[in-house]
């Protein structure tokens, strides 16, 4: 099966008076490996669950490739899901959790009874049946698992049974539900890692839902960052790294989180940050407040810059994050990253002086939309 | 200590004991006496009434009957209740009233519980097993219906056989073990229906006749012996065998 492109029209849901979806567009192409990503609540969830057609949407359609399947039965969609909490069937070895959608697609009714199923059954299709479970097993390295059931296999191994029973009969898509959110941190990475090797060497398409930033940056092509019911922004990881469109989308993505001041625009669009003008202008915005978001990669310790003292150091490894709280107000803090061997610039008492690169901040006007800026030449004093 | 222990456990041992243990071990006694209710000698004859019981037209055929009793009271128990409970359970907006309806004569105070008693614990038709399936039915995990559809399964019998049904093993085990011994304790219908004449005589009845009405109390001991026997090996079988197919 060629990988198939989804497109999802003006998708609207509630539940009650509630507006879960508020009219989602979105077109996922063939082969991609698209996140949806938000809060709990942002409606990702319920929206892979129109796209699997185990929820209804009130309005909008949802057609995969060129066909229109708002009304079709999830049966009959052709798309295999990854649940949070797998879904394994506990009843059957591994073997037949593989087997269940072929079975389900390939064997005539009678053919699947139990017991006199199998006699009935043709047996060229068993023995077809049977080597596909072999191969999406040996894909996910669970050959010697076959015979298990879902209770004596660790987390991890579930997981991996519920990614072969989705690819074991090439679906038009991949729709995962928090796949990893189950493994413990470790394994996560790790699998993090299987699944972006998986999606190449299939080249399918993948819908992937997760609360966690660090899994969409990593492994999706593009992400859709939702948050109440709307799509936020959709672009490349990096581009919702460096060009976040709103301020939601700049609070969500990136570890650890930006760091947020208030700022003022003044009459001529110029940044002032506690009185202090900053030598950026504002383009298309008008004078009020603002709010300045400053990557922790972009601070460091400079002579000429805010003052701020220490909190605490977190080592992680070559790197190291270390908070401030600024001195003419504590209550805002500041997060800078830094090799570990750089100088601190801080004195005794742990006080710093802190600046930053103009070209890496973000401008957000008070309606929280991005606002692009010109940094001025530095005027000699 | 272990004195203290004994001193806590005494009453219900004492209960046991009164209620269960020395009547079966009487029971025992009787069985291999040939004691008739108001005689006033009796002797030993071992296991006379045994052999007795097994050549005996009317007991063979009373054994006969209950089993085909139970035979037909079982599946037709357990299919009713089971398709109660999922009546009940796919109702979307009317599910509230019907969990209720079922539910409160099981979970209602005694009082009310023994009048409609009779109703509640009969084999077929009582609602105890329907509510019991209707637990069963909601503690299967959701994501499973789910994860059988997008696996093509698409009409309800394709997902009853692969999802339902095994996910419901646990509670038919114990629905077939409680029917059949409830059916095996079938007294009252023909008791009051044709009181075992033309052939239609079930254990407990042939037993009641031998030990009332006829006063054979050595033998009516043998018989319940018996009974308790099939029972037992009914429950222990059952569980046994079905506690390694349905538990994962």
């Amino acid at each position: 099966m060629q990988p198939q492109s989804l497109n999802i029209a003006s998708i609207g849901k509630g539940f009650g008076a509630d507006d879960v979806l508020k009219g989602i567009d979105l077109s996922i192409r063939p082969g991609e490996f698209l996140s949806l990503v938000g809060m709990s609540g942002c409606g990702k969830s319920t929206l892979l669950r129109i796209i699997a057609g185990l929820e209804t949407a009130d309005r909008g359609t949802v057609s995969i490739g060129s066909r229109d399947v708002t009304d079709v039965d999830p049966s009959d969609r052709n798309l295999a899901m990854v649940f949070q909490s797998y879904a394994l069937y506990p009843h059957m070895t591994v073997r037949d959790n593989i087997a269940t959608p072929l079975r389900m697609r390939r064997l005539s009714v009678w053919s699947r009874l139990p017991l006199i199923g199998r006699m009935i059954a043709n047996a060229e299709m068993l023995r077809e049946i049977d080597a596909s479970v072999k191969e999406a097993a040996d894909v996910l390295q669970i050959g010697h698992l076959l015979d298990r059931r879902p209770a004596q296999l660790s987390g991890g191994q579930r997981q991996r049974v519920a990614l072969a029973r989705a690819l074991v009969r090439s679906p038009s898509a991949f729709l995962m539900d928090e796949p990893l959110s189950n493994l413990d941190a470790k394994l996560r990475a790790h699998m993090r890692g299987e699944l972006t090797n998986l999606h190449s060497r299939l080249g399918a398409t993948f819908i992937y839902v997760t609360h966690d930033q660090i899994e969409a940056m990593t492994m999706s092509d593009r992400i859709a960052l939702m948050s109440e019911g709307r799509i936020e922004q959709l672009g490349t990881p990096d581009e919702l790294y460096r060009r976040p469109s709103t301020l939601t989308v700049a609070r969500f993505i990136g570890t650890p989180s930006i760091n947020l001041l208030p700022v003022e625009l003044d009459a001529s669009g110029e940044i002032v940050l506690f009185g202090q003008k900053l030598g950026i202008t504002a383009r298309n915005a008008w004078p009020g407040p603002a709010t300045l978001g400053i990557r922790a990669e972009d601070v460091f310790p400079a002579a000429d810059g805010i003052e701020a003292s220490l909190v605490r150091t977190e080592t992680q490894g070559a790197d190291r994050f270390v908070t401030f709280n600024l001195t003419c107000d504590p209550s805002i803090s500041i997060v800078m990253r830094q090799r570990v061997g750089d100088d601190l610039g801080a004195d005794a008492d742990g006080n710093v002086r802190l600046a930053f690169s103009k070209e890496g901040v973000h401008l957000f006007g008070s309606d929280e939309k991005r606002r692009d800026i010109t940094v001025l030449e530095q005027v000699p004093a | 200590m272990a004195r203290r222990g004994l001193f806590f456990v005494a009453p219900a041992v004492l209960l046991m004991l009164a209620i269960y243990i020395i009547p079966m071990v009487v029971l025992a006694v009787f069985s291999v006496t040939d004691y008739q209710l108001g005689a006033l000698s009796t002797s030993f004859i071992g296991l006379d009434n045994f052999r007795k019981a097994f050549s005996d037209p009317v007991f063979l055929r009373a054994l006969w009957n209950t089993v085909l009793y139970a035979l037909i009271v079982i599946p037709a128990g357990v299919v009713l209740a089971l398709g109660v409970a999922l009546l009940v359970y796919n109702r979307k907006r009317s599910r509230g009233f019907w969990e209720i309806a079922y539910f409160l004569p099981v979970t209602a105070t005694l009082v009310a519980m023994a009048t409609v008693f009779q109703f509640l614990l009969h084999p077929s038709l009582g609602p105890v097993n329907a509510a019991i399936f209707l637990a069963g039915l909601t503690a299967i995990p959701k994501d499973l219906h789910e994860a059988v559809r997008l696996d093509g399964a698409k009409n309800p019998i394709d997902r009853f056989l692969t999802v339902t049904l095994p996910m419901l093993g646990p509670t038919m085990m114990f629905v077939i073990v409680t029917t059949s011994i409830s059916a095996f304790k079938v007294f009252e219908t023909v008791a009051v229906l044709t009181k075992g004449r033309s052939g239609s005589e079930v254990l407990l009845f042939a037993l009641y006749l031998e030990g009332f009405e006829y006063s054979n109390t050595g033998y009516a001991a043998a018989l319940t012996l018996i009974f308790l026997a099939i029972v037992l090996v009914l429950s222990i079988g059952q569980t046994v065998h079905m506690d390694r197919k349905v538990h994962y």
